[in-house]
């Protein structure tokens, strides 16, 4: 029953109104991009979910492995200076 | 990300040695307990995957195959209304079947091999769409008990220890509430309507009534993969505490319809603070899990001729769509 292709997955990101970013909401296979993004519109915003969608071929996304989480992410721990509550001021002019 | 293509630069499969394994393992154990979430390409035991494929592969299906016994009404629903609601809900469970199919998919595991599994009655759905639904009364009450009990069953799987299900499960939720209120809605206009769209409500809450109770599955005591599944937080709530949340749920929802609900041993138990009901007729709800029931045998056919009938559109746009882009190559060349 399978020995036909499978059509390409398709990762979907949708804005949900004007002046915010893309956001991922799923993914949905289909043939071209074209129809990946009918698909999209028919499946992700039946409801009024979005005003503009993104779609991309999965295997066209580099992803950071979770095995580098630790190497990647965590030197940002001890950092903590690059945040504002690292510093105290004065109350006169804290708010800052 | 619901996928497993995604391309990760500079990794190659190995061996993973066994005291790394174990290391794993631990760390695994550490973000369950710690109630934090595994992510697809993360590392999990390989009997958490299985579980996971087999719950999701399965929640997918009963998608799928439920869209089959509402389908029945489309062409005869009573009103271009409710002709129109049912059509919306129809699709929507085609799209949870969706959302449902891609979060299996981030295991690992193909479309084609889960659908394949479906039509050749290997894989199982919920065991309630083997039921007919002989009149439109059926239709309100699959989305006031069915829906009802689906909700009831998928609020606690948001908060489901695998990130894709979870986050299918949230989506799947905030559609699912508008079923359970058109089918009450349609419960209701027939309960006041004539006597006889009266008895036609109670004749489909009869009917209805005892295979939705089943629906949670087997009591706690006799539940095959009920512990395994809380402790990894993929289940939240047992079986016998979601079914008792739903009576006492129902209940005034069918007094205010002026219907009774068909158990002599439903009664309030003031002690317990919930309803005591009848006992559940398993030998009937394993009759149909295992294929016997009133539908099964029609509802899978439909499903595999649907699927097979469709089968020359899927090729033709995948045709098409390499065409195009061939001939893209070549103007480009």
């Amino acid at each position: 029953m399978s020995d036909r292709q499978e059509w390409p997955l398709y990762e979907v990101f949708i804005r949900s109104k004007q002046g915010l970013d893309h956001k991922h909401v799923g993914s949905l296979h289909a043939p071209d991009a074209k129809l990946a993004l009918q698909n999209a519109r028919d499946v992700y915003t039946r409801r009024g979910e979005g005003v503009s969608i993104w779609v991309v071929p999965s295997s066209a996304i580099t992803a950071s492995d979770p095995e580098d989480k630790a190497s990647n992410f965590d030197p940002a721990d001890d950092k903590i200076y690059r945040h504002p509550t690292f510093y105290t001021l004065p109350k006169e002019v804290d708010h800052m | 990300m619901y996928t497993q293509s995604m391309d990760i630069p500079g990794q190659q499969p190995r061996a993973v040695a066994a005291a790394e394994q174990g290391a794993q393992e631990q760390e695994f154990e550490a973000r369950i307990a710690a109630d934090r979430k595994v992510e697809p390409r993360d590392w999990m035991p390989e009997a958490y995957r299985r579980t996971l494929v087999r719950q999701i592969s399965q929640h997918a299906h009963s998608e799928v195959v439920g869209m089959l016994p509402e389908g029945n009404w489309l062409t005869r629903a009573p009103t271009l209304k409710r002709k129109a609601i049912l059509m919306a809900k129809v699709q929507d469970e085609g799209g949870h079947g969706l959302y449902l199919y891609a979060a299996a998919e981030t295991l690992g595991v193909s479309r084609d091999t889960l659908l394949d599994q479906l039509h050749s009655g290997k894989a199982k759905y919920s065991s309630i769409f083997n039921y007919p639904t002989v009149s439109w009364a059926d239709i309100g009450a699959i989305g006031w008990l069915v829906d009802g009990a689906a909700i009831m069953n998928q609020i606690p799987l948001c908060r489901c220890s695998y990130g894709p299900y979870a986050r299918a499960m949230i989506r799947v939720c905030k559609e699912e509430s508008f079923h359970q209120r058109q089918g009450y809605e349609i419960m209701l206009a027939l309960a006041n309507g004539t006597p006889a769209q009266k008895r036609m409500a109670q004749d489909a809450l009869d009917r209805w009534w005892w295979p939705v109770l089943a629906m949670f599955g087997p009591h706690d005591s006799d539940s095959q993969h009920s512990g395994q599944s809380m402790r990894w937080g993929i289940k939240r709530v047992s079986n016998d505490d979601l079914r008792q949340k739903f009576v006492d749920a129902t209940v005034p929802q069918a007094e205010l319809l002026g219907l009774t609900l068909p158990d002599p041993l439903l009664k309030w138990n003031a002690q317990r603070g919930h309803y005591d009901f009848g006992p559940i007729d398993w030998d009937d709800f394993w009759k149909v899990v295992n294929g016997d029931g009133p539908c099964n045998r029609e509802r899978l056919a439909t499903r595999v001729r649907a699927h097979a009938e469709g089968a020359w559109v899927r090729e033709a746009a995948m045709a098409h769509a390499e065409k195009q882009r061939r001939k893209a190559h070549q103007e480009a060349a």
